[in-house]
């Protein structure tokens, strides 16, 4: 197990050396990810951890991919997804142009998902989704559109809870254990890395998600992440979190509204 | 029986359960103090999204507060705090709650062993675990966890838990744990919360 003053030494290390600042994460996950990181190593002490991690940026990028959590499924709370088509598609619908901002997409089910939806709206030729993340690697996943077959029976039971009417075995090919999303859905997306920690706004949005992301970080970097997505947001525009996420404390809440049936979906009003 | 450090120490109960730790907990709680002095968090391995009211439930039982539990919650004496679906519970140094929806940990988010394994090197002496019945071996680790940094290890009696697999599998790796039937482990949690 790793020392409460040997995590802050690291964090600072890795900070210096490759620009990735996770001083502002909540500690009591990142320590137990990186205790799990070291064990799974089987490092000999903690400065052998800290060795190999400063001198290789591949390995770097290894332990960013392990550290960071990057579970997500398919319309992953299926009565948030149903909430987007039935009360937040029919707005967006009125714009001449949709964008939308995945922020923190993971391997992308989400974003899938998302594209979905606004096939079945119709919508999806006028609209545009980025999705990015500060891991490469999952953004190389994501690109793929290939899923683990396994995973589809819960994606399919989520996609009939959120509304869906379609036969969801018709969005993608199977290949023995491997699904494969129609590249359709996909001609609309554009996967970047970005950082939300360090890097900075890129275009304005009608719709942000950004869900089971800032549970990781602690008070004032979910501040400015906040304000970085108000800073990306159109007025009037939707910015989406998870289910245990919310605006409040924070400085953007006073001219935010939660939309009426509780769901974490916030609108701009000015 | 009363020592005088209470006051510095910091001090937390949580109260793991699975399978048949439900009833366990609708006889426990109507049972503690009225003005029970220590924060608890309850961790149940529940099905999936769905709300299905077991905070109202639970609420209704006892004289304290009770809520799910938030991420940054400050956790305050006269509160139980319960461990919300789909994520798992980590306790920080500031006393705060931290939620996290990494993998599940033995087919279980939240886990168990996650909020005691956090929880253990926060809280030390000060961290009592109290696991009830269950069908799965999650708590164990959490509980050898406990112990190892000085907290207090309170395992249903395997003998009245409905399912006595997952008290029978802590007490393998803790033979110090306090072994107790449902009226007594309340006896005693009353008692430690008025030291």
């Amino acid at each position: 197990m790793i020392a409460t003053g040997q995590l802050e030494e690291l964090l600072e290390n890795i900070l210096s050396r490759y620009g990735y600042d996770f001083t502002g994460y909540s500690r009591a996950s990142l320590k137990r990810r990186i205790d799990g990181f070291y064990v799974k190593g089987r490092f000999t002490s903690f400065a052998d951890m800290q060795r190999r991690l400063m001198d290789s940026t591949a390995y770097f990028m290894y332990f960013v991919e392990e550290v960071t959590v990057n579970v997500t499924e398919m319309f992953r709370d299926p009565a948030f997804y149903q909430t987007l088509r039935e009360k937040i598609l029919p707005v967006l619908a009125t714009y001449p142009f949709i964008r939308i901002w995945h922020a923190g997409c993971s391997t992308g089910e989400e974003v899938y998902s998302m594209a979905i939806l606004l096939k079945e709206a119709n919508l999806l030729h006028k609209s545009i989704l980025y999705a990015t993340d500060l891991n490469q690697a999952v953004i190389e996943k994501a690109k793929t559109g290939i899923y683990p077959i396994n995973t589809m029976q819960q994606n399919s039971v989520n996609y009939i809870r959120s509304g869906g009417k379609e036969d969801f075995s018709g969005y993608y090919h199977a290949n023995y254990n491997l699904a494969k999303f129609d590249e359709g859905l996909a001609e609309k997306m554009i996967f970047s890395t970005h950082n939300l920690v360090s890097d900075s706004s890129f275009n304005l949005f009608q719709l942000i998600l950004c869900r089971n992301v800032l549970i990781y970080f602690e008070r004032d970097l979910q501040k400015r992440v906040l304000e970085l997505f108000d800073q990306s947001l159109d007025s009037l525009g939707f910015l989406a979190m998870g289910s245990k996420e919310s605006l409040r404390f924070s400085s953007i809440a006073s001219h935010y509204q939660q939309i009426e049936n509780k769901e974490k979906i916030w609108r701009k009003s000015r | 029986m009363a020592e005088k450090q209470v006051t510095k120490t910091r001090r937390l109960i949580i109260i793991g359960g699975s399978s048949g730790s439900l009833e366990a907990l609708l006889k426990l709680l109507p049972k503690l103090h009225k003005k029970f002095a220590i924060p608890i968090i309850v961790v149940l391995h529940r099905s999936g999204q769905a709300d299905n009211g077991l905070t109202e439930l639970l609420a209704a039982k006892t004289y304290l507060q009770l809520k799910e539990a938030d991420e940054k919650d400050l956790l305050q004496p006269g509160w139980i705090y319960l461990a919300p679906p789909d994520y798992h519970l980590l306790l920080e140094e500031d006393g705060s709650v931290s939620l996290d929806a990494s993998q599940k940990v033995n087919y279980s988010r939240p886990s168990i062993d996650v909020s005691f394994i956090s929880a253990a090197p926060v809280y030390k002496e000060g961290l009592t675990g109290v696991l009830l019945s269950g069908a799965n071996a999650d708590g164990a680790l959490g509980m050898q966890a406990i112990s190892r940094f000085g907290g207090r290890n309170i395992v249903q009696d395997p003998e009245e838990a409905a399912v006595s697999y997952m008290p029978e599998q802590a007490i393998l790796l803790c033979q110090h744990a306090d072994v107790l039937n449902v009226a007594k482990i309340v006896a005693l949690l009353n008692s430690i919360a008025m030291d």
